[in-house]
């Protein structure tokens, strides 16, 4: 349960801190590759294993993903999707689960475009916790971030291999919830993660915040993720559950009636490697 | 007493945070933000540095062949029965548009900076093959992204940027368009940030690609300007341009805009039709501000904020959004902007060749459209320059397959 006061994100970290263990970051996108089996998928994850949810919100141009994530945004924009839609998605979600915090992940034009107060003050109803807007440096987010504020949403940053010491304090400062540490110089799901020369860039981010850091872009296996929860406070796994996901459908991109299961499977797999 | 103030100059621009009032800025994501902004301190200090434009200016005289002339067209003033046409012929430019003024000024800053090798996107080929040029001559890798259907559509140049060395990616992503062949470049940036330039062919992307590309396009403008004081003892009375991203558009306009006297239209492409869904690429007059490629600006977005394709019969107009500083132009009301069909297009082609002998590209060929609506309804003394911003050449397959002429 949601302790007063405190965001599920903050309550979630806190709770593995005390167990003793990192967390297992877990990202799908709304609606792919339709919304009821995206539905099912976002429902059993908790049970699976994922200790905080990201959903993807489907955008024509996304610049910094790779072509796995690419391919489930152009599905899930042919099956319909819409920011609304995926808020839609999180209002069911949170019916039955209170705890599991929920982040959004997308690109800033379809916020623009839905409104930006109205998309915080919407998403913060329907149970989200946390926004990450990747083509939003600090340096641009004034048309968001007073009402993501204002909403209680934590603004989650990415920071990367490339953000040097002269951007770090400032880039972390206008950071809450966690830390998204992007641990590839690329694009998500296509270079093998460097699990030293992360281990070596997590003390020099620790220097100046004190938010959980979970790191990203480039986790594809359940070592790779074991590790990562083990060198951070937790680990964020896409490209591989999409992958599982587009591999589970038909020729015609359908679901099929494995696509559940294999998406769970995978999740299971890194949890256990998580839990370790 | 109340009238609000307008700026003193309306070149200053942008701020210093990349901004042209709400337009431009930076939106890219972490990973590119440290390498935009090392982009933006060379280019400050490339700009500070004397020898950096003697360079620029050196190539463009002795390589490019500038200045362009400036051609009074005046069969075509004499057909349309107007105003008097005069043409800045930057498609005579060494590659045949005005691409490569802004790809040597931005090759020279990335060997200043030391990159191993230089990027691109591209949409008829045009900045491809400018880009791909520089290299060739600057002994730099090159790789330039293209949409798979671009890539099928302007084969001539496809084997001219192989021919000058230049690496060929075809991109499938989304509509293989030149919006997606941008977003290849960006994402193959992220991944090789240290070594690599991004050679942007447009007034577009993250600050300060805008204001790079304007500065130095706008050789254009300023030698327009001194050849039309010297030829005719004053300032034209109306610059017409073709408005994709907006680079020869912004090149022109740039060294008149405190001009009050100077009346300016950016052609945009108008299709099929600006009535029709999603059949053009004109993003003032059809679409509405959002955020993409690193820039806020006017942008052809559906209800929700997907991006569309646009269409124009020209590959190098069929960008859905368009450069910040025309966005910011357009809402202040300095530049009126207006669209041009396909088939307007098509025919101006046509009359141009026939009457000046000079084929242009299908890019200003729109801006002559505009011009031939335009010239009937005015004045034999008022004075009109268009930038003839690219020859035809590459558009000749293109053109008979509309006539319905086999080659």
């Amino acid at each position: 349960m949601n302790q007063p006061g405190k965001s599920r994100i903050a309550s979630k970290f806190a709770a593995l801190k005390a167990a003793g263990r990192g967390a297992l970051v877990t990202y799908v996108q709304g609606y792919d590759p339709d919304p009821a089996t995206s539905m099912a998928i976002l429902r059993g994850l908790p049970g699976a294993g994922a200790d905080l949810i990201e959903i993807g919100v489907p955008f024509s141009d996304p610049m910094a993903d790779g072509p796995i994530i690419q391919a489930a945004g152009q599905r899930a924009l042919k099956a319909g999707a819409t920011p609304a839609g995926v808020l839609a998605m999180v209002r069911d979600f949170r019916a039955e689960d209170d705890a599991t915090p929920i982040i959004l992940m997308g690109y800033l034009n379809p916020i623009l475009s839905y409104g930006p107060e109205r998309f915080c003050t919407d998403a913060a109803a329907s149970g989200v916790d946390g926004l990450i807007v990747v083509d939003m440096p600090p340096e641009e987010s004034a048309d968001l971030a007073p009402f993501a504020t204002a909403q209680g949403l934590d603004l989650i940053r990415l920071i990367a291999p490339t953000t040097d010491d002269a951007r770090l304090p400032g880039a972390l400062r206008s950071c809450s919830g966690f830390i998204y540490y992007v641990s590839i110089t690329g694009i998500t799901g296509t270079r093998a993660i460097g699990m030293a020369d992360v281990a070596a860039n997590i003390p020099r981010i620790r220097a100046h915040t004190d938010l959980p850091i979970a790191i990203g872009f480039g986790i594809r296996t359940p070592d790779d993720a074991g590790q990562a929860a083990r060198i951070a406070d937790g680990a964020v796994v896409g490209s591989s559950l999409v992958d599982a996901l587009a591999k589970s459908l038909d020729a015609k991109g359908q679901a099929t009636p494995g696509t559940v299961r294999a998406v769970l499977d995978t999740v299971r797999a890194l949890a256990n490697a998580v839990r370790g | 007493m109340n009238k609000p103030l307008l700026p003193n100059s309306l070149r200053t621009g942008p701020d210093e945070a990349g901004r042209f009032g709400t337009f431009g800025g930076r939106y890219v994501a972490e990973t590119l933000m440290p390498c935009i902004l090392e982009v933006e301190e060379a280019y400050k200090a490339a700009r500070a540095d004397p020898s950096f434009e003697a360079e620029w200016r050196h190539l463009l005289q002795h390589y490019v062949g500038r200045p362009s002339p400036l051609w009074h067209a005046k069969r075509l003033t004499a057909h349309l029965g107007g105003a008097q046409v005069w043409m800045k012929r930057d498609e005579l430019n060494h590659t045949g548009a005005h691409k490569i003024n802004a790809v040597l000024g931005q090759i020279l800053l990335a060997k200043r900076m030391g990159k191993k090798r230089v990027i691109a996107e591209t949409g008829a080929g045009q900045h491809g093959v400018a880009t791909a040029t520089a290299c060739a001559l600057f002994d730099l890798p090159c790789t330039v992204f293209m949409g798979a259907t671009d890539v099928e559509r302007q084969q001539p140049n496809v084997f001219r940027m192989k021919l000058l060395g230049a690496e060929v990616v075809p991109v499938t992503s989304g509509a293989a368009t030149l919006k997606d062949a941008m977003n290849d470049a960006l994402r193959h940036w992220v991944a090789n940030v240290t070594d690599t330039y991004y050679c942007i062919g447009t007034v577009a992307g993250p600050h300060p690609y805008p204001q790079m590309v304007r500065d130095f396009q706008s050789v254009i403008g300023e030698e327009a300007r001194a050849q039309m004081l010297e030829a005719t003892g004053r300032l034209p009375d109306t610059l017409v341009a073709a408005i994709g991203g907006g680079s020869n558009a912004m090149g022109l306009f740039h060294p008149f805009l405190d001009d009050a006297s100077v009346a300016m239209h950016g052609v945009e492409a108008g299709g099929h039709g600006v009535d029709v869904p999603n059949g053009h690429a004109a993003s003032l007059t059809g679409g509405r501000p959002g955020v993409l490629h690193g820039n806020r600006t006017y942008l052809l977005q559906d209800e929700q904020g997907q991006i569309l394709e646009g269409h124009s019969i020209s590959a190098g107009l069929d960008y859905p959004g368009i450069g910040p500083e025309h966005s910011w132009l357009h809402e202040l009301g300095r530049v009126q902007y207006m669209a041009i069909t396909d088939k307007e297009a098509l025919e101006a082609f046509q009359l141009c060749t026939k009457l000046e002998g000079i084929i242009p590209a299908l890019e200003p060929a729109h801006a002559l459209a505009h011009v031939m609506k335009i010239a009937p309804t005015l004045p034999a003394d008022h004075i009109i320059c268009m930038n003839m911003c690219g020859r035809g050449d590459k558009d000749i397959f293109a053109v008979a397959k509309h006539l319905g002429v086999t080659l």
